[in-house]
């Protein structure tokens, strides 16, 4: 009975009941799990919902979405880390997306990066220590025409300058 | 059975329909160098050793996942394909610590056999030197990432002849790398049912048996397809 | 739905028009310069000014002209306004009353628009893409009905390869032998995939189609299921266009809701539905093999081919693959006739292609011409070569997978096969201009870093060989190469062409070899000393 109650099963299935019943994060992941159907390959939808929901995948929702799919976790982590758009890290409160597509780069998105990060003193991937800002950077964000492009917190601004980038950033961080 | 007749390096030879140009080669006793290529689970076509040259095609194909058809004219060995195959194992050498010296698998490693064979002695580029750790928290299995290939030998065995699902790739490009479950430790997988076929899998010193010396490590990989032909074919051919 | 329904619903939307269009450009770019509030703005100024019931402020899609947005065009004095501001709002209102303005302005007939020949861009900056009644109006949904209720499967394909299209995704495969192989393929089960994970850097044509006139898209895959004898279609959208989803996930509703999609087509037996599965940030989905295995909620790795999709694709069925530009043509080609599709373009490249004209030059933005327009019309009188005096040096077609034309071959038509031949390829659409200041290598270097990123991992050429070809190109930049490392570099280039896997790993030493081709001197000069570096000793003073 002991040992029964102790397996990795039980254990987890316990710990899901507390995450639902004390986050109702959860009750709304399970909802978009359920429109789904519970369908394995819904699950990239339900990690973008996932990341919408908790800014971040942390292993807990990992293996939550993982049980309730009924896919291994290896699986789940696998998917969750090929794709750029997933994070496993926390953010910071607010984010600078730096477009690196080739016109944004033909027209000086490199510098644009590099003031940032001298800046605010981390690197493309990083969140300040104070987690005030996450720095990030996009393949091609499809804005060639007004290059190079930065997103600040999901608004994409048009042509910008180190200047002009470094004057959004430090509303937000002191240099 | 359909038979189809093909060449292969000049010589007609004749194979079941839908085998692929690999096993109909190994049947006629043509050696087409792999090493992502396991017997009992399905190919993957991901290391690129097996190309060969299809009279018609201006592609090189993997041996591995083309299927043969009637008339096929195959070359598997020339000049051009020797080259890309040392380059290619050039290329897995510079990539991570591949020090044959102090590996368990020193002697029993498809990937130092092939270098041998092939030729490959000496590496052109430069050496990468990625920081991999090791993971030697099961019991008795380790995992050293400095050895790996990325063959995901370890992960089809695991997902479609063990049926666990414990290890996948995670990541990708040169970061990828062979977990278990959430990235987790090794000794800490609940769903590892630590049955070692993986060992049996892995082409390199990557996964190895805790206290195996330098140059211990003997697998028998045969293993792997009786288990495969008594589960699907209730054959037991040992 | 029957066809009466159609045409009334277009007889009155057109009923409804006023007398005066104002058409605001409501694609991504320009609401990154305010557009929203320019056509808030807009509607006060005309209320204000009390001409509701002769103006309509419309919501419409990319006006093509980029880097001049806020774009406001007046209809039918065909004005167009560029960098609006909300705060010009009334000036606009007071100039279509006659009244003289100091407002920037862009001149409509600049070849810039004259040299376009809009098929795919027809609806673009025209229709209302967040309403179907807009489509329908532009006889939207005419061809599908004409497909289902009077054509047999059969026939449109027919018509399909008689147009001579070839896919607009970069490989210029025909389109009507890919869709004859799907319809042949045995399979209970079949279904139809748009791929709109434009993932080349520099390309945002599919964007704008998806943004600006989304429903061509969903009848050129209704149209496409019904003659291979799909029920199912999937559009793979990447996460970064969220506007491009946004107006999708519209569409769809809507034309469920008027029965051009779902059950019963056209109250016909015909059934078809779609469903958006968005990306995640990985350039490798564009590969098709990829792709599929991402819809199937997979890591995103491509697998060798054969067996092609349209044999064995999503969930092991036979599934079809274009991308977004190839599905906004079909209803086009239906609806005004497989001759006149044919007669655009060159021989071998029939109808028109998008580009987006991106870098170094005066005009940047979208724009659609016929197969066969040399190079140096586009980026020399469309695009009005480079800014503050500059020369062209280079034009970048094809994404990571292209390669750079140098000036000399500007008069080079642009069609499959001539692009081909000077080793870059059609791709997409993406067109990056380069001018003096840019460094051929660096450029290289910049594409090798985005395909090492982009790797998926799966084969060792392209894992492996990017991170040894980049490393190559940084010690080439800091002058730390020599001729041997330059030989390797090309061994390289030569052994990750042949053997990578898939396109991604195939094509991505294209960028190095185009510009080793046409501008090798920028490499060897790199393997001299650096002629302006300042000598150890004398630095001193």
């Amino acid at each position: 009975m002991n040992t029964l109650l102790e397996s990795p099963r039980n254990k987890a299935v316990a710990r899901f009941a507390q995450l639902l019943a004390s986050d109702k994060r959860y009750k709304i992941l399970e909802a978009h799990i359920k429109k789904f159907q519970h369908r394995q390959d819904a699950l990239i939808e339900v990690l973008h919902k996932a990341q919408e929901l908790f800014g971040y995948l942390e292993d807990d929702v990992l293996r939550y979405t993982a049980a309730q799919l009924k896919l291994p976790a290896s699986r789940v982590y696998g998917v969750a880390t090929f794709y750029h758009f997933f994070t496993l890290k926390p953010q910071g409160e607010h984010n600078c997306v730096v477009c690196m597509g080739t016109a944004c780069y033909v027209k000086g998105a490199d510098k644009i990066l590099a003031a940032v990060e001298a800046s605010a003193h981390i690197k493309a991937g990083e969140t300040t220590p104070d987690n005030k800002l996450s720095l990030l950077t996009a393949r091609c964000i499809g804005a060639c025409g007004i290059a190079p492009a930065v997103v600040y917190d999901g608004t994409v601004t048009p042509r910008q300058t180190p200047e002009t980038a470094l004057a959004q950033i430090n509303q937000w961080v002191t240099p | 059975m359909a038979a189809k007749t093909l060449t292969i390096d000049g010589t007609q030879i004749s194979a079941e329909n839908h085998t692929s140009i690999l096993q109909a080669a190994k049947e006629a006793g043509v050696k087409i160098p792999t090493l992502c290529h396991l017997e009992g689970v399905y190919d993957v076509g991901a290391c690129r050793l097996c190309l060969v040259e299809v009279k018609g095609s201006n592609k090189l194909m993997p041996a591995c996942t083309t299927r043969i058809y009637e008339g096929m004219e195959v070359t598997t060995d020339n000049e051009r394909l020797q080259k890309y195959r040392r380059m290619t194992l050039e290329l897995l050498f510079a990539e991570r610590n591949h020090v044959c010296a102090v590996c368990v698998a020193n002697g029993h490693c498809e990937l130092q056999a092939l270098a041998y064979e092939l030729g490959m002695d000496h590496v052109r580029y430069d050496y990468c030197y990625p920081k991999w750790g090791v993971d030697a928290s099961h019991r008795f299995m380790g995992m050293d990432h400095n050895r790996c290939i990325l063959c995901q030998r370890c992960v089809r065995v695991c997902w479609h002849i063990e049926g666990a699902g414990t290890k996948n790739v995670s990541g990708r490009g040169s970061k990828s790398h062979i977990i278990s479950d959430l990235n987790e430790p090794w000794g800490n997988s609940t769903t590892c049912t630590s049955c070692g076929k993986c060992l049996l899998a892995c082409p390199t010193g990557a996964l190895f048996h805790k206290g195996d010396t330098a140059g211990e490590s003997l697998r028998d990989r045969s293993k792997l397809e009786f288990i495969v032909n008594a589960r699907e074919k209730q054959q037991w051919t040992v | 739905m029957t066809l009466n329904d159609l045409q009334e619903t277009k007889a009155k939307e057109l009923a409804t028009r006023k007398k005066i269009v104002l058409r605001c450009c409501l694609a991504a770019g320009c609401i990154s310069s305010d557009a929203k509030g320019v056509k808030e703005q807009l509607v006060k100024a005309v209320a204000e000014a009390g001409l509701q019931d002769e103006v309509e402020v419309r919501g419409v899609g990319c006006m093509k002209l980029c880097c001049e947005g806020p774009l406001v065009q007046a209809d039918p004095s065909n004005a167009l306004y560029i960098k609006v501001t909300p705060d010009n709002a009334p000036a606009i209102i007071a100039a279509l009353k006659g009244g003289k303005v100091a407002l920037q302005q862009a001149d409509p007939n600049s070849p810039f628009f004259t040299k376009q020949e809009p098929i795919v861009l027809a609806n673009c900056g025209l229709i209302d893409p967040e309403r179907i009644e807009s489509y329908i109006a532009a006889d939207g949904y005419l061809a599908l009905h004409d497909a289902i209720v009077e054509m047999e499967p059969k026939d449109v394909l027919d018509a399909m390869v008689k147009s001579g299209l070839r896919g607009r995704g970069g490989a210029g495969f025909p389109t009507g032998l890919k869709w004859g192989t799907v319809a042949k393929s045995p399979g209970a089960r079949k279904y139809v995939i748009c791929n709109a994970d434009e993932g080349d850097p520099g390309a945002f044509m599919d964007r704008s189609v998806l943004e600006s006139d989304p429903h061509a898209i969903l009848e050129g895959m209704v149209i496409a299921g019904y003659a291979v004898g799909a029920d199912q279609g999937y559009i793979y959208c990447r996460a970064e266009y969220p506007l491009a989803i946004t107006r999708l996930q519209k569409a769809i509703h809507q034309a469920k809701r008027l029965g051009l999609l779902g059950a019963g087509i056209f109250e016909s037996p015909i059934n078809f539905n779609i469903d958006i599965r968005i990306g995640a940030g990985a350039f490798v989905c564009g590969e098709e093999t990829a792709l599929m295995a991402s819809v199937e909620g997979k890591r995103g790795t491509p697998r060798p081919r054969p067996p092609f999709p349209a044999e064995r694709g999503l969930f092991d069925c036979p599934t079809l693959i274009n991308n977004v530009e190839t599905f906004a043509n079909v209803a086009p080609i239906l609806r005004r006739g497989v001759e006149w599709f044919a007669g655009i373009g060159t021989e071998k490249s029939k109808g028109t292609k998008v580009f987006a004209l991106a870098g170094k030059i005066q005009n940047t933005g979208l724009i659609e011409v016929p197969m066969g327009t040399p190079l140096r019309t586009i980026v020399e009188e469309m695009g009005g070569g480079a800014p503050d005096g500059g020369k062209i040096k280079a034009v970048q077609t094809g994404g990571p997978s292209g390669g750079c034309i140098p000036a000399q071959h500007l008069d080079t038509p642009v069609d499959y096969e001539s692009l081909t031949q000077l080793g870059s390829i059609m791709g997409s659409g993406g067109m990056i201009v380069m001018d003096e200041t840019t460094r051929m290598v660096d450029v290289a270097r910049f594409f090798m870093e985005f395909c090492m990123d982009e790797s998926c991992g799966k084969c060792i050429p392209c894992r492996a060989g990017t991170v040894q070809m980049h490393h190559l190109l940084v010690k080439l930049l800091a002058r730390e190469a020599n001729a041997r490392d330059l030989a390797q570099l090309e061994e390289l280039c030569d052994m990750v062409k042949n053997t990578s896997l898939c396109g991604l790993g195939q094509t991505s030493p294209n960028p190095v070899l185009s510009t080793l081709r046409f501008f090798r001197e920028e490499y060897e000069e790199l393997l001299q000393p650096d002629p302006h570096a300042v000598p150890q000793l004398a630095a001193k003073p």
